[in-house]
């Protein structure tokens, strides 16, 4: 097939890039279609998409604290999820650097992490509520330490993995403390730190579904618990599209940004 | 008269998981101010081993090492290290690597234009300028190399240390940089301990050609003076009895009296 004028090639390399998702897709829907044919409780895929529709419509109206549009509560959810996520950063990231550039930090805190990082995040929910005697800061705090583990563990990573090179570049120079840690580690961590970030918010945004369910109020995750109490099948499966592509398009433009940040890649 | 370098009856020893390890014992070496010293022996000779000592990456286990009279103790700017494989810092430009050099000697004395223009300056000794805002990614691995020479130029140190910067190179560009190097080291007269394994390299740069036993406890087995006159040329020397017979020298030390059945 060396024949092929470039127009071809191209057009052909398009066919290739779209063609296999667009059959997984049609079949996905063609399985929801089978299954809503035998289950009358399940909505059909074109039902769905109309109760999309009306749904999408409007979606910021406001008929007091019970009943908001769906926009208002991505929204919520999205702010409790920049919250949690935005401390853990904020803590988890300069944690990282201290454990990796320090053995006796390592040392010390190594079996913390180790112990608690397996928990599932819901089971802090209660301790949350405990301290914080409020809902909507115990969500924020099940965010937080839901994603603060993998940007710990990966900033520490990086900070391990500097090259050594560049480490006797820093010995040779004489360079201070501060400097190593500004020209050399931060620049050289930051792809690392950059997975953490995009795995940490991965985690997030899986775990702020479960945590509204639980604590209530304005929400995604809670939306989705009013509607299964209003019997609304199709919205619940409405809101497992919005959250699979609000999680979807977080992890492409974390992605995108690392790759800018990426220093060996280029 | 001082030596401007010094070692006296260096010991080396790493103490490694199978026990103490000896790589370097007794080594005594005095350098000049000005000289061009080669290193040269088989691998594992330790012939690194000297350097580190030097830049003060590496601390003795015995004997004393001084540098324009006084104690070396850890690295320091006074000392710039060439490294082999150039280990620039690739979030930072041409420019932005030699500045970093240039601050820490400078810093407290001049200003941000005047280290500037010592940066470009520095990469200018080397033809670099068209590539002063470039980043070492987008360079050549000859140029990379200039760039860590500029960088370590840059600082004005009282000695360069270079741990076989050209190894990593091509022929040609290889000789291209040693041509360089010649006349940057003629006009700075900058001292140089370079530690290399290519004899042609080490008769054509040096002045003295230090040759190292083989390891473990490795020492300095002899020391060649190269009395070839300067500036030389590579082409002219290619036929010339005197580098010839230096170059046989070094050939016989490693291939006759040290040889290293290959490891």
């Amino acid at each position: 097939m060396s024949t092929l004028n470039p127009t071809a090639e191209r057009f052909k390399a398009i066919a290739l890039g779209t063609v296999p998702p667009a059959i997984g897709l049609g079949l996905f829907i063609l399985v929801w279609a089978l299954v809503s044919a035998s289950t009358p409780t399940i909505p059909t895929p074109g039902a769905t998409f109309v109760s999309a529709v009306e749904l999408f419509s409007d979606p910021f109206y406001n008929k007091g604290p019970n009943d908001m549009g769906i926009g208002w509560n991505i929204l919520a959810s999205l702010e409790r999820v920049a919250i949690g996520f935005g401390l853990a950063a904020l803590i988890g990231i300069p944690l990282g650097f201290i454990i990796g550039r320090f053995r006796f930090f390592n040392d010390m805190l190594a079996p913390i992490i180790s112990l608690l990082r397996p928990v599932s995040p819901l089971a802090w929910l209660p301790i949350g509520l405990l301290v914080l005697q409020k809902a909507e800061p115990a969500a924020i705090w099940v965010i937080f330490i839901s994603s603060i583990w993998p940007m710990i563990i990966n900033t520490a990573v990086g900070v391990t993995r500097v090259p050594q090179d560049y480490m006797n570049v820093a010995r040779v120079l004489n360079l201070s403390e501060w400097k190593i840690v500004t020209r050399i580690l931060l620049p050289a961590t930051l792809p690392y730190v950059m997975t953490g970030v995009r795995l940490a918010i991965g985690v997030a945004w899986l775990v702020i579904v479960a945590a509204e369910m639980l604590t209530g109020g304005i929400g995604i995750g809670f939306w989705i618990w009013d509607e299964w109490n209003n019997l609304d099948v199709a919205h619940i499966i409405i809101a497992i599209f919005v959250v699979g592509i609000i999680g979807l398009l977080l992890e492409v433009l974390l992605t995108q940004l690392a790759k800018r940040f990426d220093y060996d890649a280029r | 008269m001082n030596a401007y370098i010094q070692l006296d009856n260096v010991g080396m020893q790493f103490n490694t998981k199978r026990g103490p390890f000896i790589a370097l014992r007794e080594v005594d070496l005095h350098i000049q101010k000005g000289e061009f010293v080669s290193i040269i022996g088989h691998s594992g000779c330790g012939k690194s081993t000297v350097l580190n000592l030097v830049a003060g990456l590496l601390d003795a286990t015995s004997g004393t090492l001084l540098c324009a009279g006084r104690e070396i103790r850890g690295p320091g700017p006074d000392r710039a290290v060439v490294f082999q494989n150039h280990s620039l810092l690739p979030w930072l430009t041409c420019t932005g690597n030699v500045l970093l050099a240039v601050e820490q000697v400078f810093g407290d004395k001049e200003s941000k234009a005047q280290m500037l223009e010592r940066a470009h300056a520095a990469l200018e000794l080397v033809h670099l300028t068209h590539a002063n805002d470039k980043f070492p990614h987008e360079i050549s691995g000859g140029m990379k190399q200039r760039v860590g020479i500029a960088r370590a130029l840059a600082m004005e140190p009282k000695a360069l240390l270079m741990d076989e910067p050209f190894g990593a190179l091509d022929a040609l560009t290889r000789a291209h940089l040693q041509d360089e190097l010649m006349s940057i080291c003629a006009a700075t007269q900058s001292t140089v301990i370079m530690v290399t394994h290519d004899v042609d390299e080490a008769v054509l740069l040096s002045d003295r050609i230090v040759m190292m036993t083989n390891g473990p406890s490795a020492t300095v087995g002899e020391i060649l003076h190269v009395e070839l006159p300067r500036p030389r040329e590579r082409l002219q020397l290619a036929d010339d009895a005197a580098y010839n017979h230096y170059r046989h020298e070094v050939l016989t030390f490693l291939y006759e009296k040290h040889h290293k059945t290959a490891a």
